[in-house]
């Protein structure tokens, strides 16, 4: 079961975007606050990557410090290099003709990030005429290549209506039609469908499918569900308190998780079929701290029932594990833990209560 | 114990107004609540045409549907925040549709409601323990101070609190925590029925695992009869006892949890099981979920014939054209044209009608 044919993505060539040493801070009137610490991680051409985690997790920060989205407050360290390009510290100018050429967002909320007064075919036109050299009539033309790429049923339509006209489900299918307008090396996708009803939510996991099969689009996903994760991901990062703590291809994350957070994550989501008769599900106790700095040891130590004195002085290194681990370095298996599981079974009792 | 009134279905409005139970008389379970028939318009804008449903005293009944479904709104009928446009909310017997602001005080103390967004249904600027302690007041009669405080003490203990976030203030607190509130409050005049309307939607994973917890917990321990409704099947299957499934103002489908989920019958119900990513790569990569378009369509006009048709990948002539009545199948009840009573139901995956499922054996379920 560990070795189910991976989706077409090339992990053997040099990644889209890597991701060194990223750290976050934010400077705020009552202090700092550290929300992120040290990520590594790399996306293939043609790979989903999962960013999973709990609010506070730093998964969200992560993602919009790759192009420049952050606040001013925010101070960001390390290295984002999208195709060898460096983009932390880059001149807002090249930042700009990044985003939405090279790497493209999509967000949870999609009323919002759409202007209500503004038809959807000039929203989706807009991203064309900035980034494009292309006559009026060509923009047209692929505005409605666009919506129907999407799955926006009659998009010659529908190109006239209103945000408000739509469905929130449709709204999300402009929004990712605007992102992938000039098609990006990579689509940041932060909880996509979490707004949205579960038949709906199907359908655009289906779509961001399709734009890697048929583009070979690298996407990274951002969500803290991980029955999206199970349903699109190629390969998966846990973040716990800004830092990754678990790495790993989908299969061997959801059937051998080392780290101790990872299995709590997994144990405390409810799964059809798993809890029939046990009338509970498995928490995790205590809450994910905000942390003004990061502390020289582990970060869920006092919440993870295999915590020992070793855990709370020393911050444990994200390595592999040994076992997993095959020639492609980037689909080993990484955890930071003093006590990785081992071979226990997914939903052990003691990673409860 | 059903010796309700029941109104004559009206030939206009599109359900059946004699529904039979959908839980056997077997179980031999008191019903705690009953809605008959119930409508609720704001405007033009049918939001609940017609539900009728029976929840069992001690039992949680999960209301499950999309939003626009009007799950939330017949939860708001029950607690009476609205006042329903027809049909009746009975408890214990006792018609509660329409009655008094002075009546409404003591209806208040036998149904209480949780909200989804704490943050929200909680006044900021009260401490915790005056949140928890306002209910107290509705039961009339004098405390003392000191009476007052036990009260709020035992309340905040029972979920999992320490007494001394009664001296705190909302924003102080967590998210979950904040839940924990909001239930120590609404079960603070004992009542007998708790309305959650998307209780833990708002929270993260493992708190959210905490609070349902908590929330099976109290249920048990102290017995009250609980409307969860929820758009998230798989958060009430180790919680519900009973499963209504609602699409665009209807009921679809109801049944016991185990009927619902090992032979969901109404190709929407089918649909939405489908659709819930399983958090298990090897099973969800197995399951195809059947795409039913994004568009539900409008509440001020909703589709003739089976409300569902217009998405339904099995729908037919007859579907668009007839209303289906909610008809017994096994242990279930269910409106569609092609759930017949011997159990046999259509298979939303196979794609057509024909294929019915192998009849239900009727066994007793262990609720």
């Amino acid at each position: 079961m560990t070795t189910t044919a991976q989706a077409p993505s090339r992990v053997d060539a040099p990644p889209v975007l890597e991701v060194r040493d990223l750290s976050v801070t934010f400077q705020t009137e009552t202090g700092s606050v550290s929300a992120v610490d040290h990520v590594n991680l790399s996306l293939a051409p043609g790979e989903i990557v999962g960013i999973v985690g709990e609010s506070g997790c730093g998964k969200s920060v992560t993602s919009m410090s790759l192009a420049g989205l952050l606040p001013r407050s925010a101070r960001i360290d390390g290295s984002v290099r999208l195709q060898g390009q460096e983009l932390v510290g880059a001149k807002p100018s090249a930042l700009r003709a990044a985003r939405g050429r090279d790497i493209a967002y999509i967000f949870q909320e999609p009323m919002s990030s759409l202007n209500p007064v503004l038809t959807v075919g000039r929203q989706v036109a807009e991203v064309l005429q900035v980034h494009e050299r292309l006559s009026r009539k060509e923009v047209q033309e692929r505005t409605v290549e666009l919506l129907e790429l999407v799955g926006i049923p009659s998009p010659r339509e529908r190109v006239k209506h209103y945000p408000h006209q739509l469905s929130g489900g449709m709204r999300q299918r402009v929004m990712i039609a605007m992102a992938v307008a000039c098609s990006p090396k990579v689509l940041v996708a932060d909880e996509p469908t979490t707004a949205l009803d579960v038949t709906v939510q199907a359908g655009i996991l289906d779509v961001l499918r399709g734009l890697r099969d048929r583009f070979g689009t690298s996407i990274l996903i951002i969500t803290h569900d991980l029955g999206v994760i199970a349903d699109i991901a190629d390969r998966v990062v846990v973040m716990y308190a800004g830092r990754v703590v678990e790495q790993a291809g989908l299969h061997e994350l959801f059937e051998r998780p080392q780290h101790h957070y990872t299995a709590g994550l997994l144990s405390a989501s409810p799964t059809p079929g798993r809890h029939a008769g046990t009338h509970r599900l498995q928490e995790i106790p205590g809450l994910v701290p905000v942390l003004s700095r990061q502390p020289d040891a582990c970060t869920f130590a006092e919440r993870c029932p295999a915590a020992s004195e070793r855990c709370s002085s020393k911050a444990p290194p994200l390595e592999p594990i040994g076992v997993g681990s095959g020639p492609l370095q980037a689909h080993e298996h990484l955890t930071a833990c003093w006590h990785p599981r081992g071979d226990q079974p997914p939903q052990s009792p003691e990673a409860g209560r | 114990m059903s010796v309700f009134k029941r109104r004559a279905a009206q030939d206009d409005r599109p359900t059946a107004g004699h529904v039979p139970p959908a839980v056997p008389a077997a179980h031999g379970n008191e019903v705690v609540l009953e809605l008959q028939d119930l409508v609720m318009h704001f405007g033009a804008v049918r939001a609940v045409d017609g539900v009728s449903l029976q929840i069992r005293r001690g039992k949680v009944t999960a209301l499950v549907g999309e939003s626009g479904s009007g799950k939330s709104t017949v939860g708001r009928c029950i607690v009476r925040l609205v006042e329903p446009t027809g049909g009746q909310v009975l408890l214990n017997g006792a018609d509660v549709t329409h009655l008094s602001r002075a009546q409404m005080r003591e209806h208040r103390r036998d149904v209480s409601i949780v909200f989804q967004d704490p943050a929200g249904s909680l006044d900021p600027r009260m401490l915790v323990g005056d949140v928890v302690a306002e209910p107290l007041q509705l039961q009339g009669g004098r405390r003392s101070r000191q009476e007052r405080a036990e009260r709020v003490t035992e309340g905040l203990q029972r979920v999992g609190l320490r007494p001394e976030v009664a001296r705190r203030y909302p924003h102080e607190l967590s998210g979950g925590q904040r839940q924990r509130v909001s239930i120590a409050r609404a079960l603070m005049s004992e009542p007998k029925i708790l309305v959650a309307d998307e209780p833990t939607s708002a929270l993260d994973v493992s708190v959210q695992a905490s609070v349902l917890n908590l929330l099976a917990d109290l249920q048990r321990d102290i017995g009250f009869a609980c409307l969860f409704i929820t758009h998230d099947l798989s958060a009430v299957e180790y919680l519900a006892d009973d499963i209504a499934v609602m699409y665009l103002g209807q009921l679809v489908e109801q049944g016991t949890r185990e009927e619902i989920f090992a032979r969901p019958r109404h190709p929407y119900t089918q649909a939405l099981l489908a659709a819930a990513p399983v958090a298990d790569p090897a099973r969800q990569r197995e399951r195809r979920p059947v795409l039913l378009g994004d568009d539900l369509p409008s509440a001020m006009d909703p589709p003739s014939g089976c409300r569902f048709h217009t998405r339904c990948p099995l729908a037919v002539a007859q579907c668009v054209e007839e209303v289906p009545a909610l008809r017994k199948s096994g242990g279930a009840v269910a409106a569609c044209h092609f759930v017949h009573e011997d159990g046999s139901a259509p298979d939303i995956r196979a794609g057509h009608a024909t294929s019915a499922v192998t009849p239900a054996a009727t066994t007793g379920s262990p609720a």
